[in-house]
């Protein structure tokens, strides 16, 4: 097939416009935001940010809407007031299907992994491929699956399987497959260790943080683990009293005196965390000295 | 307009190197990777200083060329590197979709599939009927567990919820029957019968099989749908770990039911039926309202009640039980929640279809006609 054939072919299928790179400092920015569901009040007034490049993590107490704080970033939650702008485009103003150039810039984990069941993990992979960019070869898309199924941890042979043949773990990592489909710049992971053994949670934490330094992802990640939080997050965002009630590193929120803060980080678990984390780096270190 | 990336041939020294410009990211490989695949020729080096951008789709298309025709690749940024790395290990030639099977292998074998699963299906609906009849023997010699909340709650789903739209559908139906009926009857003259055909084909027929037809629509898909959402978020075997049978606590309060309603909904729907056929009747042949009411008393043998009457709640078991057996079978994904229902309104109104063509002939037989 001569060239002239292969831009007639792509020029046919190719969707007109793609976004361009986010080339700005803070790829989301939340200002004042408010949800609420009838009388229940979610948020109120709260603002974040995100920096690019960075591994947020987010925590906070059951029912202080996390998880409604990261479908309301991606346009899936109805917002009462308030601005959330995600590559510098607000997605509040927009309707809940209209395309506004960000869909095909973040990937998306959801808690239970979210896999389309009467597709292969393969098959979950190409489709968002499939939908934002249709002039790809064939055989490029099942390439691509292929690798992005391996890329998250999954033997090769899952590529195949449908989610209803997958562990609970499994369909995680191929929900993660669907989520890196797009090379996204962004990437949203719900409670991405939950239910996992801990051999299986330590190695979805180095898993994520490998593919956020390779990508040069941002991760925006709602968690209950504090292992998570100290292995990998950059900053850590703390959600109560309907709010942000702080950002920074962990050594930083240690010294706030915001008693939810207090008690998340020192109480027994959080002190367990804290204390394998210092283990680890010592060990680090003394390899380091040894060498 | 879109941004693809490019590549150019040049000649250095004899070795042929290909240059590629521009972003190499998942947005603008689209032409690149197609161009490269139908490449002829040797390629000894891939130059990648030109290019501006690269994600894990542009490394992939670079690392399968390159290992291709066994090319050196240069001038990759350390990210490039990075990236090239990792999608090399993670590289593999697994199935996307599981292999399709030769047709002359699939046809026999999806054919013997049907009738296994035709065979096992019998036994398995003759397990659930027994399970039924025990769990209702049960019931009557310990009556304190029957559910009665749950069956309540269940006359009110199946039954009076249903009272408008059966309703409105069978003083509809009626109107037809008779505008029908009387349309061919005038040519004999014989208008005044219209009273009869609406009257008997009503409450022996029409009333009972069209409500059967309408329970099935609305409650036998509604329990198929609920027991198989159920199943699939595993609330039943939650039931059966802590000793509560499901049968006993989901499944008697849904067919009791539809078997208590079905009489009085298909009564329900035949007094409606009639009242449409007076009401077409005061309007076009000039029968008065009352007059028509009081002729079906003389017209309409007291049988044919009872004929209506006998076959509702038969009706009503077959399209419950169907439902909920269906509802039941439910496993795997949400697919087979749709399937499931699908598959228990098609049973539900084909079974009550043909059973009322056997209670035709039998009522008839009898003496009843």
């Amino acid at each position: 097939m001569s060239e002239e054939q292969i831009d007639q072919q792509v020029g046919d299928v190719a969707l007109e416009e793609v976004p361009e790179h986010f080339d700005g400092e803070f790829p989301i920015v939340i200002t004042g935001l408010t949800t609420a569901f009838g009388e229940n009040v979610v948020h109120e007034g709260l603002d974040l940010e995100v920096r690019r490049g960075e591994v947020l993590g987010v925590v906070g107490g059951s029912g202080t809407g996390k998880s409604v704080l990261m479908r309301a970033i991606i346009g899936l939650q109805p917002v009462a007031a308030g601005c959330i702008e995600v590559f510098g485009k607000d997605i509040t103003a927009a309707e809940p299907d209209e395309e506004i150039g960000v869909r095909s810039r973040w990937g998306v984990l959801f808690q239970g992994g979210a896999l389309f069941s009467t597709l292969t993990v393969g098959e979950n992979v190409e489709v968002p491929l499939k939908q934002f960019y249709p002039e790809l070869d064939q055989e490029l898309m099942h390439e691509i699956a292929r690798y992005k199924v391996v890329l998250s941890g999954l033997p090769e042979d899952a590529a195949s399987k449908y989610p209803s043949e997958l562990s609970g773990g499994m369909k995680k990592r191929a929900g993660l497959a669907r989520a890196l489909a797009l090379d996204p710049e962004l990437l949203f992971l719900d409670e991405p260790t939950a239910g996992l053994d801990p051999i299986g949670a330590a190695k979805f934490d180095e898993l994520t943080r490998e593919l956020a330094e390779t990508l040069g992802l941002t991760v925006f990640l709602i968690t209950h683990d504090l292992d998570t939080l100290y292995a990998i997050c950059d900053r850590v965002a703390v959600l109560a009293d309907k709010k942000v009630i702080a950002v920074g590193t962990i050594p930083e929120l240690l010294e706030s005196d915001h008693p939810w803060i207090q008690e998340y980080f020192n109480g027994p678990r959080g002190r367990a965390a804290q204390a394998s984390t210092a283990r680890s780096k010592s060990i680090d270190k003394r390899d380091r000295a040894g060498a | 307009m879109r941004q693809w990336a490019e590549y150019s041939l040049e000649d250095e020294g004899g070795r042929a190197k290909l240059v590629l410009k521009g972003p190499l990211l998942i947005s603008t490989i689209g032409k690149l990777d197609r161009y490269l695949r139908t490449f002829e020729g040797e390629v000894a080096e891939i130059d990648l200083s030109q290019t501006t951008a690269i994600d894990t789709v542009g490394a992939w298309t670079v690392l399968r060329f390159a290992r291709e025709r066994e090319a050196e690749v240069t001038g990759a940024t350390e990210q490039a590197k990075r990236l090239l790395k990792a999608v090399e290990e993670a590289e593999s030639s697994a199935d996307i979709s599981p292999p399709l099977r030769l047709l002359r292998l699939r046809v026999p074998e999806r054919v013997g599939e049907l009738v296994l699963e035709f065979s096992v299906g019998a036994r398995q609906i003759i397990a659930f009927m027994g399970q039924v009849v025990l769990c209702s023997l049960t019931l009557i010699r310990h009556p304190s567990r029957f559910r009665g909340k749950a069956f309540v709650r269940q006359l009110e789903l199946v039954g009076v919820s249903s009272l408008a739209i059966i309703g409105l559908m069978s003083f509809l139906i009626g109107i037809v029957v008779a505008q029908q009926g009387a349309a061919q009857l005038r040519q004999f003259g014989a208008e005044i019968y219209t009273i009869n055909l609406t009257g008997r084909l009503t409450l022996r027929e029409l009333g009972v099989l069209m409500t059967a037809i309408m329970v099935a629509g609305r409650s036998g898909s509604a329990f198929a749908a609920q027991l198989g959402t159920m199943k699939l978020t595993e609330e039943i075997d939650a039931m059966r770990t802590i000793g509560v049978s499901p049968t006993e606590a989901l499944i008697m309060p849904r067919i009791l039911a539809a078997v208590f309603m079905m009489p009085l909904l298909g009564f329900y729907a035949s007094v409606m039926a009639i009242i449409g056929g007076a009401f077409i009747a005061e309007l076009t042949l000039g029968i008065p309202f009352l007059t028509f009411l009081q002729r079906i008393r003389e017209v309409v043998p007291i049988h044919d009640v009872w004929v209506g009457l006998i076959k509702a709640p038969v009706f009503g078991l077959i399209v419950a039980v169907t439902g909920c057996y269906q509802g039941m079978q439910v496993q795997g994904n949400s697919e087979e929640v749709g399937l499931r229902t699908t598959m228990a309104v098609v049973q539900a109104i084909f079974m009550v279809i043909v059973l009322d063509a056997f209670f035709a002939v039998f009522f008839t037989e009898v003496g009843w006609a």
